[in-house]
């Protein structure tokens, strides 16, 4: 789901900088009021967890790749503005240093896995979790569920972003100038690859550490409850 | 044992197997993840290189592209898991970093 650099086209990397730039402003703004000092570490490790779990490349046989982003379970366990914060970081690093995703494309990825990713998956886990005990197992399905929904969401909206440049920007012998697939072949081929293989690899995952944490330390899963 | 400590503990465990995430795709001969392909995997597909991504797509010269190191693009699968390793400890030290510092700003002084 790292848009690279050149499949999007000046209009909307530039448009996605500018939905981003309020974002982050107001996710240092909420994080500020929200996050304890003793939450730090956690901010630093599920920074980290998203950036290394990117890096498990699942195959689909004889076709493409995809993995899973963390995102949600770091939603779940920080709120959804510190996950936010955290993904980005991982995604800019993620550019900066190994040329995943694109430099103009920083604002879409973020977009894409910072925002649309743990904030869906936030509330689709709050709203089946609503007043389930810490330790009870709708929890562990709530997680579940939530990380299924949101990475498929994220990667919806990467289909879309893919799907209109060739509608954008076009020569005019009608060759693309930048990803040459529309949205009919952009959105079904993410959308699909995520709902049949990635998504269920959030899925297992988010649920995963939610049953962990459930056995280890549940003050933590009410810590992430902020807004 | 801190929850934390045992999570340090499980990101240096996941540290050392991300080359699952380069052997498995390499033996199930899946390729690129859709819509990351370079350019000459996008003639191959469409049959020409779109204008601006042939000018946007060597934009960025990322010191360490692919999770790997300059000039390993040849080597075989031990080399590049060695520096998927190396790739995945260096970015999560930084990540970590930055990420502290970014907390250590925002989070409430008192408690």
């Amino acid at each position: 789901m790292h848009i690279p650099d050149g499949y999007l086209g000046p209009m909307t990397c530039g448009a996605f900088y500018a939905v981003m730039i309020p974002i982050w402003a107001t996710a240092s703004r909420i994080v500020k009021k929200t996050l304890k000092a003793k939450q730090v570490p956690m901010l630093a490790i599920g920074a980290a967890f998203s950036f290394v779990i990117m890096m498990f490349n699942v195959p689909i046989p004889g076709g493409s790749t995809g993995h899973a982003v963390g995102g949600v379970l770091v939603a779940i366990l920080l709120g959804p503005w510190a996950a936010s914060i955290a993904i980005t970081v991982a995604l800019v690093v993620q550019a900066l240093l190994f040329g995943d995703g694109g430099i103009t494309a920083i604002g879409a990825n973020c977009f894409n896995m910072a925002f649309v990713l743990p904030f869906v998956g936030y509330y689709v886990y709050k709203a089946i979790s609503h007043n389930a005990p810490p330790n009870s197992n709708r929890r562990f399905w709530a997680a579940g569920i939530a990380g299924y929904i949101g990475i498929n969401v994220a990667a919806l909206f990467a289909g879309v972003e893919f799907g209109l440049q060739p509608l954008l920007h076009h020569t005019a012998n009608g060759q693309a100038l930048y990803c040459p697939y529309g949205l009919g072949v952009a959105v079904p081929a993410m959308l699909g690859e995520h709902l049949l293989i990635f998504g269920w690899v959030e899925a297992i995952v988010t649920a995963l550490v939610i049953k962990y944490v459930q056995k280890q330390n549940l003050d933590l899963l009410q810590e992430g409850e902020v807004s | 044992m801190k929850i934390t400590t045992k999570f340090w503990i499980g990101l240096a465990i996941l540290a050392v197997l991300t080359p699952l995430g380069l052997i498995l795709p390499e033996h199930f001969k899946a390729g690129s993840a859709w819509g990351e392909w370079g350019a000459d995997e996008m003639e191959k597909l469409v049959g020409y290189v779109p204008q601006g991504l042939e000018k946007l797509s060597s934009l960025w010269n990322a010191p360490m592209p692919d999770y790997a190191f300059k000039g390993w693009e040849e080597k075989g699968l031990t080399h590049l898991s060695f520096a998927y390793i190396i790739s995945a400890i260096v970015g999560c030290i930084i990540i970590v970093t930055v990420a502290w510092l970014i907390g250590k700003a925002l989070s409430k002084k008192s408690d």
